[in-house]
């Protein structure tokens, strides 16, 4: 089947004087990084395959400023906030859904105080809303039987208290969802948010990582599903580093779908 | 009335002007923080209270402490209804005065016997656990020295008063049984009869003075209890119920927003905006260096917290060997604090004592570890947020000192010059759809 990987700009449609229904914040990880890309597409695919009129700013979308705020620079944050709320209401966006839970809290949660009010969700609750409303029917495929167990990104969860959303999707894939012992309100970081992506681990006996990765294996998964491109970073890395790569995929909830629906 | 009443009332005075007056420099210390609006919504605020303080909703998640502490707590709160009785004895010269309830009294003194012997073992459940069980929360270096002794001290003083009740009660059945003196018959004792054989052969003398000596051990006990809670970390049983009530309600991923900074901003991006004029006595300083530049509610969470170190347990940062523990956060945030009350006490003002919360406490290495996960603020039992103190330090580190780890000032420029954390040309970032 061939991938719709189809994207039009707001600028585009501004151009023809049409808006479309919602907007994907694509994200900087979603943007540059290599694996994340893989998601970007993914999320693209579903919303193509339901033929929702959607848009990205390309290359008028910049950071957040998600990890300027984690870090204290509380300046940089509200300069690169506010430059983004100017081009977001400058469109007039309603309805943003974002590939990543950082954007997704701080779009949410931090821009309506200097002035962006925007409905924001995470691709998780989109794509569960489409599974709801019967837009998106999702079927097993090759993930069918197949043992996932899904780690739950700090600022999806315990931030913004989505647990649901992610694992009713999963649950459609008709496999077997095995849950580590810190999961939900209790799950384990994965060692990259509050600006740790960026910089050196403090000293310690661990990484946080591989703490987290070893938990997930020891249930021998055959994916370890999670919705954030920086945990999809670390786990990706954990996995690497008990050797476990052939047995266990690190993938997105959103490639789940995607791949499992031939997308 | 008696010798006895007037000491009492003396002592009962006392305890009361000395627990107010600590209570008072709490109060103050507490409103050296600086200001947060915390009485918006208020019904959600009664129903969170209700649930988390009262109905201890979060303790749940670890059922053996939970049922434990259950027990130690209702019977805290309801055995108080017994110690008024014993308050308005004390006074008026009366014993038991609450005995002309009939047989209802003998089912109350039954029911706090038996809370009573639930706290007993709840207490020393937890002595043991707490010493013997090589709980890693309890064996942690953050509880060395004072902390380790402030716990047993609650725990061996709870154990200590309910024994004295229990004996007290049994020395009082005996003397009911010999129909000696005022006391007459009542009350229903099924835990302290057990004690009975005990008092075998004595003579009505010694057990009116064992009675009474438990009576006055129980009683004082109870007052300097009271006054020891404001310097100990026992203080948790009465801030639990306004800490959770002025919890923040909003998401936990929602940082604050720094209104100076908003303002600076504008002023940047639009020169036709005026900030308002600075107040030159108060100078405007980002984030937090000392206990003044926490809000309020922060300086609360510090006096609230108890030491459970649930928060640390849960810490990824602590969990893999970090130095950031955010129980330690707290602990050192209410020491400052008193420090600094303290020095308010000699001085009358504060003077500068060439420390700070920031530098002298906390490090900026704890501070650097925290992932901003929130696993600590969701573990707490009763919503206190060490997060929001790490993040206004980190705030103080970069905007004050600009003394953040290399890697993040390299972040910080690539957002600045590439809109993206990473070096990457903003021109690329719809590269990605070009690609198969």
């Amino acid at each position: 089947m061939e991938h719709n990987n189809t994207v039009t700009t707001m600028a585009d449609y501004a151009a023809k004087g049409e808006s479309p229904e919602i907007l994907f914040w694509v994200g900087c990880a979603g943007s540059f990084d290599d694996r994340a890309k893989k998601i970007t597409k993914a999320i693209v695919r579903i919303l193509n395959h339901v033929g929702i009129k959607f848009a990205v700013l390309g290359t008028e979308e910049t950071c957040s400023g998600d990890p300027a705020k984690r870090a204290g620079n509380e300046f940089l944050f509200q300069m690169q906030a506010m430059n983004a709320i100017t081009v977001l209401n400058g469109y007039g966006i309603k309805k943003i859904v974002t590939g990543c839970p950082h954007c997704f809290n701080t779009l949410k949660n931090e821009y309506p105080s200097i002035g962006g009010n925007y409905e924001v969700i995470h691709h998780t609750q989109l794509i569960q809303q489409l599974i709801d409303s019967g837009k998106l029917t999702v079927k097993g495929g090759a993930f069918k039987g197949k043992l996932i167990t899904f780690h739950d990104p700090c600022y999806l969860g315990r931030a913004n208290d989505v647990y649901e959303a992610p694992r009713e999707i999963i649950e459609k894939l008709e496999v077997e969802l095995s849950e580590m012992k810190r999961s939900r309100a209790k799950g384990f970081c994965c060692g990259a948010g509050g600006a740790q992506m960026f910089k050196d681990a403090e000293k310690g006996n661990k990484e946080v990582n591989i703490e987290r990765s070893e938990e997930a294996l020891a249930l021998k998964p055959d994916v370890i599903a999670t919705g954030c491109p920086f945990c999809m970073t670390m786990m990706t890395d954990g996995v690497k580093h008990f050797n476990k790569e052939q047995q266990t995929k690190v993938m997105d909830v959103a490639e789940l779908i995607a791949q499992a629906n031939d997308l | 009335m008696g010798i006895q009443n007037i000491v009492f009332i003396i002592l009962l005075a006392g305890a009361i002007v000395l627990f107010t007056r600590n209570v008072r420099k709490v109060i103050r210390n507490i409103r050296l923080g600086k200001d947060v609006d915390r009485n918006d919504r208020p019904s959600e605020r009664w129903k969170i209270m209700t649930l988390v303080a009262l109905g201890q909703r979060k303790m749940l998640s670890r059922p053996l402490p939970a049922i434990l502490h259950i027990f130690v707590y209702v019977g805290f709160v309801l055995i108080n209804i017994e110690v008024l009785e014993m308050l308005v004895d004390g006074v008026a010269g009366t014993h038991r005065f609450l005995s002309f309830l009939g047989p209802f009294y003998g089912y109350l003194i039954a029911f706090f016997e038996i809370l009573a012997f639930l706290v007993t073992f709840g207490c020393l459940v937890f002595l043991l656990r707490r010493n013997l069980a090589h709980i890693k929360r309890f064996m942690s270096k953050d509880l060395d020295g004072w902390p380790r002794t402030d716990a047993n001290l609650i725990l061996c003083s709870e154990i200590l008063l309910m024994t004295a009740l229990f004996t007290m009660n049994a020395a009082d059945q005996s003397l009911q049984n010999l129909s000696y003196g005022h006391y007459i018959k009542a009350g229903s004792f099924p835990v302290s009869s057990l004690l009975l054989p005990l008092f075998n052969g004595m003579s009505a003398t010694t057990l009116v003075m064992i009675e009474r000596i438990c009576w006055w051990f129980h009683i004082i006990g109870i007052l300097g209890f009271l006054n020891y809670l404001v310097i100990s970390k026992h203080f948790h049983i009465l801030l639990a119920f306004p800490n959770v009530f002025y919890s923040n309600l909003n998401p936990k991923g929602q940082f604050t927003n720094l209104e100076s900074v908003t303002n600076e901003v504008k002023a940047m991006l639009d020169p036709s905006f005026t900030p308002a004029p600075v107040n030159p006595d108060h100078p405007m300083r980002f984030g937090a260096k000392d206990i003044v530049d926490l809000s309020w509610k922060q300086l609360l969470d510090a006096y609230t917290c108890t030491e459970c170190g649930r928060c640390t347990s849960s810490c990824p940062a602590n969990q893999t060997g970090k130095l950031l523990s955010p129980r330690k956060i707290m602990m050192d945030t209410r020491d400052r604090l008193t420090e600094y009350g303290n020095n308010i006490d000699e001085n009358g003002s504060f003077k500068d004592d060439g420390k700070a919360l920031l530098g002298d406490y906390i490090t900026a290495e704890e501070l650097w570890a925290c992932t901003s996960c929130n696993a600590c603020v969701q573990e707490c039992p009763v919503n206190i947020d060490p997060l929001s103190i790490i993040m206004d330090m980190r705030r103080y580190l970069v905007m004050e000192q600009s003394a953040a780890p290399a890697g993040l000032n390299l972040m910080f420029t690539n957002v600045e010059n590439n809109g993206a954390p990473w070096q990457f040309s903003p021109a690329d970032r719809l590269n990605w759809a070009k690609e198969a």
